[in-house]
């Protein structure tokens, strides 16, 4: 029987979500630039506010050209609804904080990118959720970590900057076991590298900021649900079952089935949080998608190229990135990336931290700045910047050293970036030489 | 909501409110493989608005015990048990496809507890491609993504669903992947086999509304019209932009039509 004719990967980038206007035909998603969306009339607007029906009433809550992109994520990932969201970060918190109340608890990779680390270490205990970290590569770990009141587990595919890869289908079956969905943060694969439902996750988040947008200009978040994750089973999860007051005794589980987590987190979260995306944002998002295809294959050819030039280059001790065969996670990073392990590589410089400086201070062509996934390449060295706020324990739990560079790989000719990379290590050397006479 | 049917616990959503016996009922039925969720967009309005809903999971679907039944028949004398189980005796009647034949046949069946009818995205019968119901019996998952392409007209393939964030598809997999354990290959089973539609059409004396969708690949527009010729006291509305899941692909208008054929004649 011949198959089905849905759309495919590349097709959904472009058009997902988006039906051409049909006021003015335009064939570009249009910004709807609007706080506020005209009722019909009284009773339209009372159905709006009760769930009866679908629209937007305010733009905290929904917008247009946001859902566009929320539509077209959802799509691209497989699942049944996605919300987004002002920042990565506030797609973590929405989250979390849609089925964690006050003395719940979450077990979580150690390797998570700084900010994350913090709002499980220093800011959620504050409203009495409390976070048990566990290195990415201990199965037994996390095992052992899940409570009673343990409410979900969570981490990154590929950990930030350790570059660590979580074994997500194992991971994924002690989460099963326990009846708690495995919350992944897919910022470094993307969609295009890895469907992280199929692996194991029932909620993906994302900082569109990075790969997805892929230009370095725009601030977005998402989640993904995937939608088969039983809410029902027990009374573990209040917040999708029990009949929640704000909308006249709707039990988000019944009502809204696979998309009952999304509905929860717009209705309530997005409402009393309040952290939504602009539509500009949102558009910026949505062109930056239509190429993630084409982009992400460049990303992957060229940090083949750097992982070869940094893996036999004199002035580096060690490098790291799943490709590479003495990886410690290079099998299971194939297996579950198979067309290409991210575009995030550390290494370590010789001469360590002033080594570092001064390699950084060095690029004229390679931006030294907080972000990742730019089409520009980046450097930062963590230890001083991203991580900075990390103690000297969680540090090591997160596998950061002194000497280790982070190295986002862009689009460039890779020509341009080794002369910009030759001329840093050259830098960096200097201040050893000087010394060691 | 739970309630023993048949021994069997059967699940319904009311939207979270009371069963009121002084209000008139509405009882909405999904089609195959899915279940109440199906009816959201529907049902919370009429919940909120004089009626009593009640969205059933079919034996065997969502959160209802199975065994699934195997014949429209079955599921329609379970629709009369179910009513019995909630002392509920009269109610409208509102299908989606497989549903649709339900109706038909609890029309039939048991005249006497029909109020209103609406039959939406249905068909006097409903043969299956053979190889899409092997599928299906198989529990092949080939069948459910076959299933999301030919229930989805041009607007539920490409996107822009009501509700902002979700996807017809996604949503759509999930539903009926949730029943792919063996009820969605017997509930195409049942639906192939069902014979006694144009009887059952013929009988019904009670006003009914056929919603057709202009795009529906599943029950295509022809035979949507065709089951409405054959009820008297019928009228049929094609929505335009729909595929075979009007309820959601074009979920307010199809909540308008609703809301407009029981104004007219409640």
């Amino acid at each position: 029987m011949a198959d089905p004719k849905t759309f495919k990967f590349n097709t959904k980038t472009l058009h997902s979500g988006h039906q051409p206007d049909k006021n003015y035909g335009s064939r570009a998603v249009p910004i709807y630039q609007t706080t506020s969306y005209l009722f019909q009339d009284t009773d339209h607007a009372a159905a709006l506010f009760n769930l009866e029906e679908g629209g937007h009433i305010y733009s905290r809550i929904s917008n247009p050209t946001v859902a566009v992109l929320e539509e077209r994520v959802a799509a691209l990932e497989g699942g049944s609804a996605a919300i987004a969201t002002a920042s990565g970060m506030s797609a973590m918190m929405l989250s979390l904080l849609t089925i964690c109340s006050a003395g719940d608890h979450i077990v979580a990779s150690s390797q998570l990118y700084g900010g994350s680390f913090n709002l499980l270490r220093l800011t959620l205990p504050r409203f009495g959720i409390e976070t048990t970290f566990v290195k990415p590569r201990d199965l037994e770990g996390f095992k052992n970590a899940i409570r009673p009141n343990t409410k979900c587990i969570f981490g990154e595919l590929i950990g930030n900057p350790g570059i660590e890869i979580m074994n997500l289908p194992e991971v994924s079956k002690i989460a099963k076991k326990a009846g708690i969905p495995v919350i992944i943060d897919g910022t470094f694969n993307t969609p295009y590298l890895c469907n992280l439902f199929d692996l194991g996750a029932d909620i993906i988040v994302h900082s569109l900021t990075k790969w997805m947008a892929g230009h370095g200009t725009s601030m977005g978040g998402c989640i993904v649900e995937k939608g088969d994750f039983d809410w029902k089973q027990g009374s573990k999860f209040p917040t999708m079952t029990e009949p929640y007051e704000g909308y006249h005794g709707l039990s988000f589980a019944e009502e809204f089935g696979p998309a009952a987590f999304t509905m929860r987190a717009r209705a309530e979260g997005m409402r009393d949080f309040g952290p939504s995306m602009s539509p500009t944002n949102a558009f910026n998002i949505l062109i930056g998608i239509e190429t993630l295809s084409l982009r992400m294959d460049r990303h992957i050819s060229n940090t083949a190229i750097m992982v070869e030039y940094l893996s036999s280059n004199e002035n580096v001790t060690w490098v790291n990135h799943p490709s590479l065969p003495d990886h410690p996670d290079h099998a299971v990073a194939k297996k579950l990336m198979p067309n290409g392990q991210g575009s995030m590589i550390a290494f370590g410089i010789k001469g360590g931290r002033e080594a570092g400086q001064a390699f950084i201070n060095a690029m004229k062509l390679t931006s030294h700045l907080a972000n990742v996934g730019d089409a520009k390449s980046l450097v930062i060295h963590p230890a001083s910047t991203t991580h900075s706020q990390m103690d000297k324990k969680s540090l090591e739990l997160a596998g950061l050293t002194d000497d280790m560079i982070r190295f986002s790989v862009g689009l460039e000719d890779m020509e341009d970036i080794i002369n910009d990379f030759d001329n840093g290590f050259r830098a960096s050397q200097k201040p050893r030489l000087v010394a060691s006479r | 909501m739970k309630v023993k049917v048949n021994g069997k616990e059967a699940y319904f959503t009311t939207s979270g409110r009371e069963i009121d016996q002084s209000q008139p009922t509405i009882v909405f039925v999904h089609g195959s493989g899915l279940t109440h969720v199906t009816w959201v967009l529907q049902t919370r309005y009429f919940a909120f608005h004089g009626f009593n809903t009640i969205a059933v999971d079919l034996p065997g679907h969502g959160d209802s015990e199975g065994p699934p039944l195997k014949t429209i028949e079955e599921m329609a004398d379970w629709m009369a048990s179910l009513l019995n189980a909630l002392e509920i005796n009269k109610t409208s009647y509102v299908g989606h496809s497989q549903g649709c034949l339900v109706g038909l046949e609890f029309a039939y069946r048991y005249a006497d507890k029909l109020d209103l009818l609406v039959l939406i995205n249905g068909s006097l019968s409903m043969k299956m491609n053979p190889e899409l119901l092997q599928l299906a019996l198989d529990k092949n998952h080939k069948a459910v993504d076959l299933m999301m392409d030919w229930v989805h007209g041009p607007l539920g393939q490409v996107g822009g669903h009501p509700v902002p964030g979700l996807s017809h598809i996604g949503m759509g997999n999930q539903l009926v992947s949730a029943n792919n354990h063996g009820t969605l290959g017997i509930d195409f089973s049942a639906c192939d086999q069902y014979e006694n539609g144009e009887r059952a059409a013929l009988s019904i004396t009670r006003p009914t509304l056929c919603i057709i969708g202009k795009h529906d690949r599943m029950t295509p527009k022809k035979v949507g019209i065709e089951l409405a010729k054959k009820i008297n006291n019928s009228q049929q509305v094609i929505i335009e932009d729909s595929g075979h899941m009007s309820i959601l692909e074009t979920a307010s208008e199809t909540k308008n039509l609703l809301k407009k054929f029981f104004k007219e004649n409640s």
